[in-house]
């Protein structure tokens, strides 16, 4: 299933943030995980790369690659937590086993894992690279909101991770003195995190067309300037 | 000899993507302005069914820090250097084209005339050209829209004052609003569109103006294969560029390049350059090497 023209040989890329490899990869199963699917591709050649880093997947029928961040790297296999929320993600929850498609990273800038008491934060699908960050972080415990019960379903890929529904937010329940916090989910919780704790990580989200710099579509406002969430994130110290 | 491969300026960053700039035969840059820009508010690119809009706005340094900054960093790369410049004035365009002239590392300039707020009309084209040959020797190669209503006497008007090459074409103005809310997707509201949808459009634009000129031609819009690019040598072009297939898939090129060779033996021709010939004798684009 190539979008664009016909298979092509693996490549790898060397980029300012580390080397990435583009190679078609075959589909070893889609997993619902609650409204979610976890798509499940071999590895190949790919790096599993840094937790927070992200890789552009062909989403078949579709011009553009979505990215998206590494959720699960288990042995030989790279799986991604996916929300069919449009065209492109809808096609790539609906890919079967022994399909294959074009997977391009790892990509941009990962959270810094020399940390010192590790909490995680996560906002519904923003749960998505926490399993992957966990798991390099020896058992990190989390702290995941969602909007409804199905959702939360989510958060059982996460052994030690305590579940808020709303009307209740994760930023209710952050400690008076929470470690170091590296945290993922929709804008607004991002926002009132960085108010209530400065030193946290963050990985903030933004449509890309290309993922590597090439397009300039990717831009938010950092320290004041619009810049390539791409290349300069898209995790960042707030 | 074979038909050089180069990117749509705007569509890769040499600086980030080194390897990938150097599986072409020219880079060009992202077009460079008098001044810093920092470009339009997100969101800037939105997927069709069909391409792709983008807004980006002319997102650059200035000419200053381009040179000072880019410019030698560019230069050590192992690929000719195409710089694109744009402006709103043809003094902005007069005065781009005298710092660049000072400068060998650059192979080409492209003159990007799909700028808004600069009239589009044909004299308003030979205009700027004209103001950019008055203050360098190097090849000029003039990009033009193609919502234009006749692009040929663009051509003709820019030829005749002074350009040494075509590139054909930049993105034609779209429009997506989203699904639920009906409002406009781009923050800017309009965008450029690109990828396989403007392939037709720019096919006729090349064959129009090879008709037109005896100028080379760079041939780009939604270039996806070797088929697309040859068609667009068939229709007069003598190189092709990359542009939104760059975005997909960063090793567009070498594959291209291949596919091209092969559609063109395929079809009794030894090469896609004597396809080119038998379409139009036009010559090779200044500036690219040629092998």
């Amino acid at each position: 299933m190539t979008t664009l023209g016909a298979a092509t040989p693996s490549d790898t890329v060397s980029l300012g943030t580390g080397d990435a490899r583009r190679e078609l990869l075959q589909v070893m199963g889609v997993e619902a995980v609650g409204p979610y699917s976890l798509v499940r591709v071999e590895r190949g050649g790919l790096e599993p790369g840094i937790p927070g880093q992200f890789f552009m997947l062909e989403a078949p029928g579709r011009i553009l690659p979505r990215p998206m961040s590494l959720c699960l790297a288990p042995a030989g296999e790279l799986a991604f937590l996916v929300d069919a929320v449009g065209p492109g993600t809808r096609a790539l929850c609906s890919l079967r086993r022994g399909d294959a498609i074009h997977v391009f990273g790892p990509l941009g800038n990962g959270f810094d894992l020399a940390v010192e008491r590790p909490l995680l934060v996560a906002g519904g699908i923003g749960i998505a690279p926490m399993p992957y960050l966990a798991d390099r972080l020896g058992g990190a415990p989390a702290l995941v909101g969602f909007r409804t019960a199905q959702q939360a379903e989510a958060a059982s890929l996460l052994p030690r991770a305590d579940v808020v529904l709303e009307p209740r937010l994760v930023t209710e329940l952050i400690p008076e003195d929470p470690g170091s916090v590296l945290a993922c989910g929709p804008e607004p919780m991002l926002v009132a995190l960085r108010e209530l704790v400065p030193t946290a990580q963050l990985a903030w989200e933004a449509p890309m067309a290309c993922g590597y710099g090439a397009c300039y579509g990717c831009v938010v406002e950092i320290e004041g300037r619009l810049q390539r969430l791409c290349v300069a994130g898209p995790v960042l110290s707030s | 000899m074979s038909v050089p491969i180069l990117n749509a300026s705007g569509c890769l960053d040499a600086l980030v993507a080194p390897d990938v700039a150097e599986t072409l035969d020219a880079f060009v840059t992202k077009t460079v302005t008098p001044l810093p820009r920092e470009g339009n508010p997100p969101p800037r690119i939105a997927e069709t069914e069909l391409g792709m809009l983008n807004s980006i706005g002319l997102q650059n340094p200035g000419i200053d820090a381009f040179l000072d900054e880019h410019l030698p960093k560019l230069a050590e790369l192992a690929v000719p250097l195409w710089v694109s410049i744009g402006g709103f004035s043809a003094s902005d365009y007069a005065e781009l084209c005298a710092r660049l002239d000072e400068r060998d590392e650059i192979a080409t300039v492209e003159l990007n005339l799909s700028c808004p707020n600069v009239e589009e009309a044909p004299e308003a084209s030979a205009e700027l050209v004209a103001a950019a040959r008055e203050q360098t020797k190097k090849p000029l190669y003039a990009k033009l829209s193609p919502a234009t209503w006749n692009i040929a006497e663009t051509a003709r008007a820019v030829a005749d004052a002074g350009a040494d090459g075509l590139s054909l074409v930049n993105t034609i103005r779209g429009l997506s609003l989203d699904p639920q809310t009906l409002a406009p997707t781009l923050a800017r509201g309009a965008g450029g569109y690109s990828g396989p949808a403007l392939r037709p459009i720019a096919l006729q634009c090349v064959y129009a103006c090879s008709g037109a000129v005896e100028l080379p031609i760079v041939g780009m819009g939604g270039v996806t294969s070797g088929s697309d690019a040859l068609a667009l040598v068939a229709a007069g072009a003598s190189a092709v560029a990359l542009g939104t297939v760059l975005f997909a898939e960063p090793a567009a090129a070498p594959r291209i390049r291949r596919e091209l060779a092969e559609a063109a033996t395929a079809r009794g021709y030894g090469s896609a350059a004597d396809l080119r010939s038998n379409a139009n004798e036009s010559s090779s684009p200044a500036g690219v090497s040629t092998i």
